[in-house]
């Protein structure tokens, strides 16, 4: 019982060809930048857009077969949506908001508003019920919002940067929340977001888009180890280099040589912490056998280290303290060395 | 903020603008015979023309809105070959004469028009000359302006809560009853509105397609002009009970026009 999407459609832009499943009781965040078709995506699962060719199923059901012409429309997929800004209906209350599911698939008035109630108490809005949506604040809207999307009983739960609406300080109160809330719903759920610390906190599995492709999918400790893409690279906030491995060395795209202690050979990437790039004035000597020289393009504070963005040969990020900044004269625009160990330099397959 | 300085000339011609809007309206109100007043709006015509103009207006309002909504809709969110000369078609008689607006409906409702021969001698029904035909001649002049501010509204509303909707099992009529038809109830009641008072004002269109039979087809605005010929104070009168209405209806729609601060 399961999510089976492979989804093909062009709209505007974007070229979206993706496959897509999500097992029984599964969380997976789809994550990727902006533009990446992850939105689409969701609307092409439900029904939304039109897909020109691939499929929909959940649980063996085809919900949509651009082969076959077999489509379900919208309102008869047992899909919830929470939608980016929500999209609270503004002439309901709080609970016909929630409510309204329920009566468009044929609860009696009565039943409807007493299952809403009850959803409302869930997730502790029972005391808004009379309430408009413009009188919430945005942490009680996404509740809202959940709650209208899981009160007809959905098999699959669509939601599309469930957090992205909310200033910083409730974000993370709100997150608890909806992990607490995704945790006891027991269908299947999609979450979409381009945070990789929602994807990381909601999911128990990654999927990362790009240009409307999947580039990696697995667990989060996976797709942080291993990032398969400069986006992901980015995201953890590591080097991603690619290239041939031969001996122990990888030969970069660019024609440079990396030395690196591992054994695989092929097509690879090669990842290196940022902490472990050091910075020199001079050419340095010593055991570290990656050396090159570089020029200084930024400079910036996360937390209470460093970042600097070297551009060279191999553009490199590294991480240094505040005092190593002052001691070295790293401005931007100087020159500089750079090392780092082969046994720093991470290597796996591409 | 520094108050901007207005050049003399631009002074001098808006003063004359304005004077000319209320200039007349000020005549309206010190010419009007306010002794009479009573005598003349408790007259047994005017009484008669305030009740079919009331009934008539109403009447071309909710045909507006019934055939209105659905052409706005239609305009708003089908694409369809022909579709802007079909709008073109539909508001054309807002611009148009409406002394040309009754002698089309005539040339088509007649007894002997396109359509009114038909009607004449299938069902025995005769249009002009008749309260329907007032009705008729109303909505005719007054419809294109609930479409245009209904297709308006239709077009700024966010679609995406259509789409929630759906999200939520909500099938085409609910979502338009439900989601569609309250969220664009500003631009629904201030279309309505606008058609209304268009209808009340009507004259042209009437008098050329229903004729000025009092009790039957004499709406006010007719019964003001014939007034005028026999009992000019209470044409005054009348005139000023239309001018308190239409700034009603002003009053109504001032978030529209004179904006909300």
């Amino acid at each position: 019982m399961s999510l089976d999407a492979a989804v093909r459609l062009t709209l505007g832009a974007l070229a979206l060809d993706i496959g897509l499943a999500i097992e029984e009781g599964e969380v997976v965040a789809l994550l990727g930048p902006n533009g990446a078709g992850k939105t689409t995506l969701l609307r092409a699962i439900a029904g939304l857009v039109p897909i020109t060719s691939g499929h929909v199923r959940l649980d063996g059901k085809v919900l949509e077969d651009a082969a076959t012409g077999d489509y379900v429309p919208t309102e008869a997929r047992p899909i919830g949506f929470v939608f980016q800004d929500y999209l609270l209906f503004p002439h309901l209350s709080v609970l016909d908001n929630v409510s309204f599911g329920l009566r468009s698939r044929g609860t009696p008035p009565r039943d409807a508003s007493e299952k809403a109630a009850r959803w409302l108490e869930l997730v502790g809005l029972n005391s808004y019920a009379r309430a408009k949506p413009n009188e919430l604040s945005g942490g009680q809207r996404q509740r809202v919002a959940l709650a209208r999307a899981l009160a007809p009983d959905p098999r699959l739960l669509l939601l599309d940067e469930p957090l992205a609406a909310l200033d910083v300080t409730t974000r993370a109160e709100v997150r608890r929340d909806l992990k607490r809330h995704l945790a006891s719903f027991p269908g299947l759920r999609l979450v979409v977001t381009h945070d990789p610390i929602e994807a990381v906190a909601l999911a128990d599995r990654l999927v990362v888009m790009e240009n409307g492709k999947l580039v990696q999918t697995g667990t989060p400790g996976e797709v942080t180890e291993r990032p398969r893409s400069q986006y992901v690279a980015d995201l953890v906030g590591v080097n991603l280099l690619a290239g041939h491995a031969d001996h122990g060395l990888v030969h970069l795209t660019g024609g440079s040589v990396v030395a690196a202690a591992a054994a695989e050979s092929g097509e690879v990437f090669a990842v290196i912490h940022p902490r472990a790039v050091a910075l020199h004035q001079r050419r340095p000597e010593g055991s570290p056998r990656n050396v090159w020289p570089g020029r200084i393009k930024g400079v910036e504070m996360m937390g209470g280290r460093v970042r600097v963005r070297i551009a060279g040969d191999v553009p490199v990020v590294a991480e240094v303290t505040p005092a190593a900044l002052k001691e070295l004269n790293l401005d931007e625009g100087a020159e500089v060395w750079l090392s780092f160990k082969a046994t720093d330099v991470g290597v796996y397959p591409a | 903020m520094r108050r901007e300085r207005v050049p003399i000339v631009v002074a001098v011609l808006a003063t004359i603008g304005a004077a000319f809007f209320i200039l007349p309206l000020l005549g309206l109100i010190v010419r009007s015979p306010w002794g009479d007043a009573i005598k003349a709006l408790t007259a047994p015509e005017t009484i008669e023309a305030l009740k079919l103009s009331m009934i008539a207006s109403l009447s071309a309002t909710l045909i507006g809105v019934v055939l209105g909504v659905p052409l706005a809709w239609v305009f708003a969110r089908v694409e369809f070959p022909g579709r802007n000369l079909l709008r073109a078609l539909t508001t054309l008689p807002m611009v148009l004469p409406p002394v040309v607006g009754g002698i089309a409906l005539l040339l088509a409702f007649g007894r002997r028009g396109l359509v009114g021969s038909w009607l004449d001698t299938t069902f025995g029904i005769t249009l002009p000359f008749t309260t329907a035909g007032v009705v008729m001649a109303e909505t005719f002049v007054a419809m294109p302006f609930l479409i245009i501010t209904v297709e308006a509204g239709l077009r700024s509303m966010d679609r995406r809560y259509e789409e929630a909707a759906r999200t939520l099992g909500a099938k085409r009529w609910r979502v338009f009853t439900r989601v569609t038809l309250p969220l664009i109830g500003p631009s629904l009641f201030a279309g309505a509105v606008l058609c209304w008072a268009r209808a009340l004002g009507e004259f042209g269109a009437t008098i050329t397609f229903a004729g000025n039979f009092p009790g039957v087809t004499q709406t006010m605005p007719l019964a003001v002009y014939l007034l005028l010929e026999t009992n000019q104070e209470a044409s005054y009168i009348l005139s000023l009970v239309l001018l308190l209405i239409s700034l009603l209806v002003l009053v109504a729609l001032r978030h529209r026009w004179l904006g909300s601060a």
